[in-house]
């Protein structure tokens, strides 16, 4: 993967808790186009949010990048002084976070947080100017721009969480990381959300990574899709390839679990068991304990990225031999 | 006609915020009574050089040890000096010296909570130790120690007053800021590339303010009582400044035989002075504590 707007190769995340290191990414490689949507899904503690925050360097506490790259454009991002890397955060790259009850300042106006943004990286800009923008922003996303005189608390969290993304276009960035965007808020709200990421993308042409639980969520609106599982990445795909070939056990094990009107006898199917802890991780393939294929090889071996055609990434030894097929 | 006009609009503002407060209960009266209290006793003393009716350090206006008529409205002391005068312009001293004492409080504590917690790690080690030690004396006899080292004087009284207060604001500020420091909209302002000065400043400490007025006003009761100790015991002022502390102890000597009045009101003084702190400090930090306010009404 020489090109791409991102490009993430062999990272490595650790959180270094006592004695033992919890290896929460493991070995990411991936590349993000311009105007691209990457959907990123996993369960609770597979490591997509600290993927997520690793791309801007934001690793919380006690976490640390131990290996790898991120380019961004032709700058690599974990080799950045501070200060660069701060200019770069808000410009190039932007982050939503996922609680939009939480994430603006209680005792600020909308307006000033857009005013703050602005002129943190472009000091010249006159504050009634940044405000001019900032109504402009908030039309764009479908607020009321008189709404820019508003503390956060007389907004709704959808309200909130459009402010958030508003914000995190306000400098035009290249690329957009939403973390769990909609987590917090009712599923017709969602659905706007997402339609505006969407449509946002399309008019500014940023690229987008979209980080969920969420599966169907993802399928409909990106390019590429990537499964991580306990911190390591097991299928990447193109979203149709995921959705009509998923090759990977637990792809496979998603996709069924998704509820489908259509087939009116269909039966949900669970994926049985939890996910391991990050400390006590299987041996082999991180799967097998709860994975339906299961065999001998799996138990014992560490399980090497396949690529079967196009593209497709599959991280099991089912797949093997059958590269490049 | 502007002067009216001015008056208006003071006026105007005024009473929807008094009535507002009244408004929000239990709380809102005990900001109110206590704004009072401390207000007029503040003012009485700033006008009490043009209305009070002798000069309260002149002796001899009547004679020694008269009790409370309607000349003499609290009697005199053991030297003829009216008490009404003296008690009307006796707290200036313990204003400056809290008033005082409290801006330095704020002035140091604050700034070296936020530095510290927001840093954390040995430096936050360092400091915490160092405030933990200076709260761990009992304050009035560290003033004390203070006060004998630095001398007489409102400034040298208000710092070794400040002193014993600091380590309150510091660790007031310093667990606000651990909490909020943690909260997404700090971590979303650094995702945004914000300085840890516009962090600091904009996001953290403008949310640690409920909680600093509220430490501020509840410690201006305890340092009127601490100024009072310290003029008590004769570490105040000159003793030709009329001061509640000083007649307090003179006072003394003097309610063994019969005469009450001489340390009675003194005393009362500073009991309303810090009484109106404390029911203000009380007050404001039921209604500034968002806690409650989900939970009661």
């Amino acid at each position: 993967m020489e090109q791409g707007l991102l490009r993430v190769d062999s990272l490595n995340v650790e959180y270094r808790t006592g004695k033992r290191n919890l290896h929460a990414v493991e070995d990411v490689t991936f590349a993000v186009e311009k105007a691209e949507t990457l959907g990123i899904v996993g369960e609770s503690g597979s490591g997509k949010s600290t993927l997520g925050l690793s791309l801007i360097g934001l690793v919380p506490y006690p976490g640390k990048i131990t290996s790898g790259t991120v380019f961004l454009k032709d700058k690599e991002i974990l080799k950045l002084k501070k200060n660069e890397l701060r200019n770069l955060r808000g410009t190039e790259i932007c982050y939503v976070f996922q609680d939009p009850m939480t994430s603006l300042n209680p005792v600020k106006k909308i307006g000033a947080h857009f005013v703050e943004v602005i002129r943190t990286h472009e000091p010249k800009t006159t504050s009634n100017d940044a405000l001019e923008r900032a109504k402009k922003l908030l039309k764009d996303v479908g607020i009321q721009p008189e709404r820019v005189n508003d503390y956060p608390h007389q907004l709704s969290g959808g309200m909130r969480q459009r402010v958030m993304i508003a914000l995190a276009i306000a400098l035009n960035p290249s690329i957009v990381v939403a973390d769990e965007p909609t987590t917090a808020l009712d599923v017709i709200v969602q659905e706007k959300i997402l339609d505006l990421l969407n449509r946002l993308r399309d008019t500014y042409g940023m690229a987008l990574i979209l980080i969920t639980h969420d599966l169907s969520i993802v399928l409909q609106r990106s390019d590429n899709i990537m499964v991580m599982y306990a911190g390591q990445m097991v299928e990447y795909a193109a979203s149709e390839d995921i959705y009509l070939k998923p090759k990977h056990p637990y792809t496979q094990g998603l996709l069924k679990s998704i509820p489908n009107i259509e087939l009116v006898d269909q039966k949900l199917e669970a994926i049985r068991g939890s996910p391991p802890d990050l400390l006590t991780m299987p041996a082999g393939c991180r799967f097998w304990p709860r994975c339906q294929f299961a065999f001998d090889k799996c138990r014992r071996q560490e399980v090497p990225l396949f690529n079967t055609n196009k593209g497709h990434m599959v991280r099991c030894f089912l797949l093997e031999g059958n590269e490049g097929k | 006609m502007t002067q009216t006009k001015i008056r208006r609009s003071i006026l105007s503002q005024l009473i929807p915020g008094i009535t507002s407060l009244a408004k929000r209960g239990l709380a809102g009266w005990l900001v109110l009574i206590g704004a009072i209290l401390t207000l007029s006793i503040i003012v009485l003393t700033v006008v009490s050089p043009w209305v009070s009716p002798y000069n309260p350090s002149a002796i001899n206006v009547g004679h020694p040890l008269l009790p409370p008529t309607s000349q003499y409205l609290f009697g005199t002391d053991d030297l003829g000096r009216d008490m009404f005068s003296r008690v009307i312009s006796g707290g200036g001293i313990m204003l400056q010296v809290s008033i005082l004492s409290v801006i330095v409080c704020f002035i140091i504590g604050v700034p070296l909570g936020l530095f510290s917690s927001h840093t954390g790690g040995v430096v936050d080690k360092f400091f915490n130790l160092i405030m933990d030690s200076v709260y761990a004396f009992p304050g009035l006899i560290l003033a004390i120690a203070l006060a004998l080292v630095l001398g007489r004087g409102v400034i040298n009284l208000a710092l070794s007053i400040a002193v014993i207060y600091i380590p309150s604001y510091f660790r007031v500020i310093r667990s606000q800021v651990l909490s909020i420091k943690e909260m997404p909209y700090v971590e979303a302002a650094n995702a945004a590339g914000a300085k840890r000065r516009t962090i600091l400043a904009r996001y953290i400490l403008p949310n640690t303010i409920p909680s600093i007025v509220v430490v501020a006003t509840v410690n201006f009761a305890d340092a009127i009582l601490t100024a009072a100790g310290l003029t008590f015991i004769g570490m105040g002022v000159n003793a030709t400044v009329p001061d509640w502390g000083w007649d307090l102890s003179n006072g003394r000597q003097l309610l063994l035989s019969g005469n009450w009045w001489v340390i009675a009101f003194p005393g009362l003084m500073i009991i309303l002075l810090a009484l109106g702190f404390t029911l203000m400090g009380e007050g404001l930090s039921e209604l500034l504590n968002p806690r409650l306010e989900q939970s009661g009404e």
